[in-house]
């Protein structure tokens, strides 16, 4: 299988061209959004709220808001990126160039995980500014983030592929990931919940990834980094094995 | 000898509804030329191009693109392809020479400005280069599509309907830029619904109805083969009957007697002569003539003509 690097860097490189184009609207508005959760939450009524298995309130809700973000502006990056060459009919130069999947998604996919992690370095450094915290781990903090990120990349891609209308392209993130990573922990430890509550949030898989990032941010959280881990590779996995099925089959691309 | 760079063979392509868009479609195209696809609305032009550029998948026969199957060799032959689609699509927010390198990137190609500024230039697009697309007129945006398709340098060029919708001069200039093409050594195929555009390009012509080829041929051969020169001469005096000199041409009575109308010739010219040899034989015959309306046949009738057999046919 032959791998055109030159095609790959081109995607990529227009990609994140048309990322800081438009910079106000992807860097800036989710940076503020974060940061005024952070303020509200973290600084105003933070001091207030117990200690969470012993980390300060206002840090405890950091890791869940960057996941908050991260998962919202990733797959909303990476869906827009292919969904807008299929509204305006952009795609045919994609599809009639020597590119298979692989070119496609190191272009598409590499490019939108790399927005998601400037993205996730400046909220980090906005956080600071108001919250003490600190990394216990922060290469696997890193490791994890850019898991996700990559993941909902993938996510974001399919759904982009998917969608045939920008209601539909909007759907997934605002009515499904945004509340579930509202319930997945972000502003609690899923411990606190009475059974079967508890339980049930169990079944959320946005509390892996909120309690995934968490551990490595504070060495404790609500399960194993290892299944969260595990969980986030078998979500990356599973979406790089549709997406191939899509290329192989042209559904929603080639008529 | 000419040398296929393009061999479709029993091309088809059934759409989900079971509508035949292309319908056992045997083509071959020779390096070098420039082949114009004619047909109405919905005849299959643009699936062809699509079937060939990896907008569309067949459903059936083969496509072999500068000698090997299209299929199994697929990356070779896209990056040697360019199309520049029927529709004005592309990036409105981004500038041209931007558009135009990503596209040079995209197919595979190393940086080369001293290129690109070449392709620019030859499309009178240099100077609007740092302009964003959106700000460019819709003839101009044409040329940036058609300099994105030219950015990796191909050796087979497909434009789809490339002057639709485009004023006269404009399109006489686009006409400029295909000969320009075909001066470097490309193969154009190109669809139109202008048959003066095919006229005027074209090499060879191939008219599609129904996703079937219907008849494919040199231009010239098929203007001779089917081109018809007409002439009504307009008598002094009526006539009952016609000579036999004047019988002997292709000619007939119309108008009670008051017009000779001449029909014959190949498309070649021929008619042309014989009509003069008429007007000889009506003075030797002592018949005068007050008007002569000559007008040959032009790759537009013989189109309408043949669609309309076609039709005759299905009926």
């Amino acid at each position: 299988m032959s791998f055109n690097a030159r095609s790959a860097w081109s995607i990529y490189h227009r990609e994140l061209w048309r990322f800081l184009r438009t910079a106000f609207q992807s860097v800036l508005a989710p940076v503020l959004t974060t940061a005024l959760y952070i303020l509200v939450f973290g600084s105003a009524i933070g001091d207030r709220m117990p200690e969470i298995n012993a980390v300060d309130y206002g840090a405890f809700i950091i890791p869940g808001l960057l996941m908050l973000t991260l998962l919202g502006e990733t797959t909303s990056n990476s869906s827009f990126g292919i969904y807008m060459p299929r509204f305006t009919g952009t795609i045919y130069e994609l599809l009639s160039a020597p590119v298979g999947v692989a070119e496609t998604l190191v272009g598409f996919v590499g490019a939108a995980a790399t927005k998601s992690l400037i993205l996730a370095a400046i909220i980090l450094l906005t956080a600071r500014i108001f919250i003490d915290y600190s990394i216990a781990h922060p290469f696997l903090a890193f490791i994890f983030i850019l898991l996700v990120a990559a993941a909902f990349s993938l996510f974001g891609f399919i759904l982009g592929i998917w969608a045939d209308s920008f209601e539909k392209l909007g759907i997934i993130p605002m009515l499904i990931l945004t509340p579930l990573t509202f319930l997945g922990g972000t502003f609690y430890s899923i411990a606190d919940l009475p059974e079967p509550w508890n339980s049930v949030a169990l079944l959320n898989p946005i509390v892996y990834l909120v309690s995934g990032l968490r551990w490595t941010f504070y060495g404790s959280a609500d399960v194993s980094i290892w299944v969260s881990l595990g969980i986030t590779l078998a979500f990356l996995i599973l979406c790089v094995a549709v997406i191939g099925y899509i290329f192989k089959t042209g559904w929603r691309l080639r008529d | 000898m000419s040398e296929p760079i393009l061999e479709l063979s029993g091309l088809t392509k059934q759409f989900g509804g079971g509508v035949k868009a292309l319908d056992d479609v045997d083509l071959t195209i020779n390096r070098g030329e420039i082949f114009a696809l004619l047909g109405p609305n919905g005849a299959g032009k643009t699936t062809l191009i699509g079937a060939v550029c990896g907008l569309v998948r067949p459903t059936g026969g083969t496509i072999r693109a500068f000698g090997e199957d299209l299929q199994g060799n697929w990356r070779q032959a896209r990056a040697r392809i360019g199309l520049v689609p029927q529709e004005i699509s592309t990036d409105m927010f981004e500038p041209v020479l931007h558009a135009v390198s990503y596209s040079r990137g995209l197919f595979g190609l190393a940086p080369n400005p001293a290129r690109i500024e070449e392709i620019l230039r030859s499309l009178s697009l240099w100077d609007k280069r740092d302009a964003r697309i959106m700000e460019l007129s819709g003839g101009m945006k044409r040329r940036v599509l058609i300099a994105k398709a030219m950015a990796h340098e191909p050796d087979l060029l497909f434009l789809d309907e490339p002057t639709a919708g485009v004023d006269v001069e404009l399109r006489k200039d686009m006409w400029h830029q295909i000969d320009a093409m075909r001066a470097r050594g490309v193969t154009v195929i190109l669809t139109t619904h202008y048959i003066e555009e095919a006229e005027e390009m074209a090499d060879r012509v191939g008219i599609i109805r129904g996703g079937k080829i219907l008849m494919v041929d040199q231009k010239d051969a098929m203007m001779a083969r089917l081109g018809r020169t007409e002439a009504h001469i307009a008598l002094a005096q009526p006539l009952d009957t016609l000579p036999p000199a004047i019988a002997a041409f292709s000619v007939e009575l119309e108008e009670g007697g008051r017009s000779i109308c001449y029909r014959g010739g190949d498309g070649t010219g021929k008619g042309r002569e014989e009509v003069a040899d008429l007007t000889k034989a009506l003075i030797a015959s002592g018949i005068d003539y007050i008007g002569i309306d000559v007008r040959e046949s032009s790759l537009e009738d013989i189109f309408v003509s043949l669609l309309g057999e076609e039709e005759e046919q299905a009926a």
